[in-house]
């Protein structure tokens, strides 16, 4: 009991990621959850995602102090990724999972209260930040492993559920009791729609050509210009002004890139705006330290 | 008395058993006031301690620890202190809680947390 979970995780700072050590300690006293290491709302309430998807994976936590630690301490973290990590690093200070198997690995998602872990925005830098770091392994939800295998020289292990993440690191569970919905998604087979879903700007029509845009020649040119040159754009106009409509056609006019090239384009115009669905068409990096909340309001009331 | 009265005095025997084999000295049972009551006062070598006493029969209503609130624990602490008071004793004081897991088909499972608080 008295043994320390370890694992790891990343925090997205802006368009990158820092990695996060998880530690979970089992003390003798009353029952408690305390989430320490500046988290925000949404991480905050992973105390009440955790206990809960834990109990109902089979995977009860005793009813003692239960602290966990997100270090370094000072470094803000926020959203919701955190979930498997604290799990697993709790699961493992009470041994119910092998705590070196757990200290060795990364591991990103949101946990559901029945325990399914869910896709969580930000994969792609989390794992471009775990494999920079020299991590050899990251557990990510199914429905982002799309994103995450993207990432090269790191070892990317989907799962679907605490269930199966706790027995990949030891837990003795017997064979899940109810198939119900779960039982694709478990075997990872279910998850293909999800993982289809979660990558929507691939290969689907929305990457055409300019050649496809009629009229709109302003639009076209600094599109054009931008593309060519490397440069920042900013869209701006009322609904209807065309803003959505010629932007895909500028991704499916640039060159072929080198390997890190479309990585880092990726980084750049999808997972960090992932948070907001809809609102995904940032052209470049943005640098400067006050374009972070930008993407939620770049259509909708032309913050630069 | 009521099904739980039963069962909880059931319980409360069972932890002044456990804690007699474990060298506590029971002083005191059920000690009421104004206040509240504690189920049992024990004294050790060094320290009176006031022994919260929970009884389960199932887990539905989650574990008996649980239902130890930190006002519950406040409220003990003062309880104690009054003890202490009304029985002129003095020295350091501890609370400390019992869960009694007793399950009609099985045998009693008791965890003792010391120093609660």
């Amino acid at each position: 009991m008295s043994r320390v979970g370890r694992t790891r995780s990343i925090a997205l700072v802006g368009m990158s990621g820092a990695v996060v050590e998880v530690e979970a300690d089992i003390g003798s006293q009353l029952p408690a959850f305390h989430l320490i290491g500046l988290p925000d709302a949404a991480l905050g309430e992973a105390r009440e995602r955790v206990r809960s998807a834990c109990a109902n994976s089979g995977l009860a936590l005793p009813a003692r102090k239960l602290t966990v630690n997100l270090s370094p301490a000072a470094l803000p973290k926020h959203g919701s990724g955190f979930d498997l990590a604290i799990a697993l690093t709790a699961l493992a200070a009470c041994g119910e999972v092998n705590v070196d198997s757990v200290a060795a690995a990364v591991h990103l998602g949101e946990l559901g209260l029945d325990g399914r872990v869910r896709p969580t925005p930000g994969v792609l830098p989390a794992v471009l930040a775990a494999a920079a770091a020299g991590c050899a392994r990251v557990y990510v939800p199914t429905a982002n492993v799309a994103e995450a295998s993207l990432v090269s020289g790191i070892e990317v292990v989907p799962v679907a559920s605490l269930r199966e993440a706790a027995q990949r690191h030891g837990a003795t569970l017997e064979d899940e009791p109810d198939p119900g919905d779960d039982a694709g998604a478990v075997e990872g087979a279910g998850a293909r729609p999800e993982v289809a879903a979660s990558i929507p700007r691939e290969n689907g029509p929305e990457v055409g050509d300019l050649a496809d845009i009629v009229g709109n020649m302003a639009a076209v040119d600094a599109l054009i210009l931008a593309a060519a040159g490397g440069h920042h754009l900013l869209l701006l106009g009322p609904p209807g002004a065309g803003r959505v409509c010629s932007h895909p056609g500028c991704r499916g006019s640039f060159p072929t890139c080198v390997r890190h090239r479309p990585l880092m384009w990726r980084v750049s115009a999808r997972s960090p705006a992932s948070r907001w669905p809809g609102a995904s068409h940032i052209v470049r990096r943005l640098k400067h330290r006050t374009t972070r909340r930008a993407p939620s309001h770049w259509w909708g009331a032309g913050v630069a | 008395m009521t099904h739980n009265h039963t069962l909880g005095a059931a319980g409360e025997d069972l932890a002044a058993t456990f804690l007699q084999q474990r060298g506590y000295t029971i002083l005191d049972r059920n000690w009421r006031c104004s206040v509240g009551e504690l189920d049992l006062v024990a004294c050790t070598a060094d320290r009176i301690v006031a022994v919260e006493v929970k009884t389960r029969q199932t887990g539905v209503c989650g574990h008996p620890f649980e239902a130890i609130t930190p006002a519950k624990v406040a409220r003990l602490y003062r309880l104690v202190r009054l003890w202490c008071e009304a029985a002129e004793a003095h020295g350091p004081v501890q609370v400390d809680a019992i869960a009694v897991s007793a399950p009609p088909d099985a045998p009693a499972v008791i965890e003792h947390l010391q120093a609660i608080g």
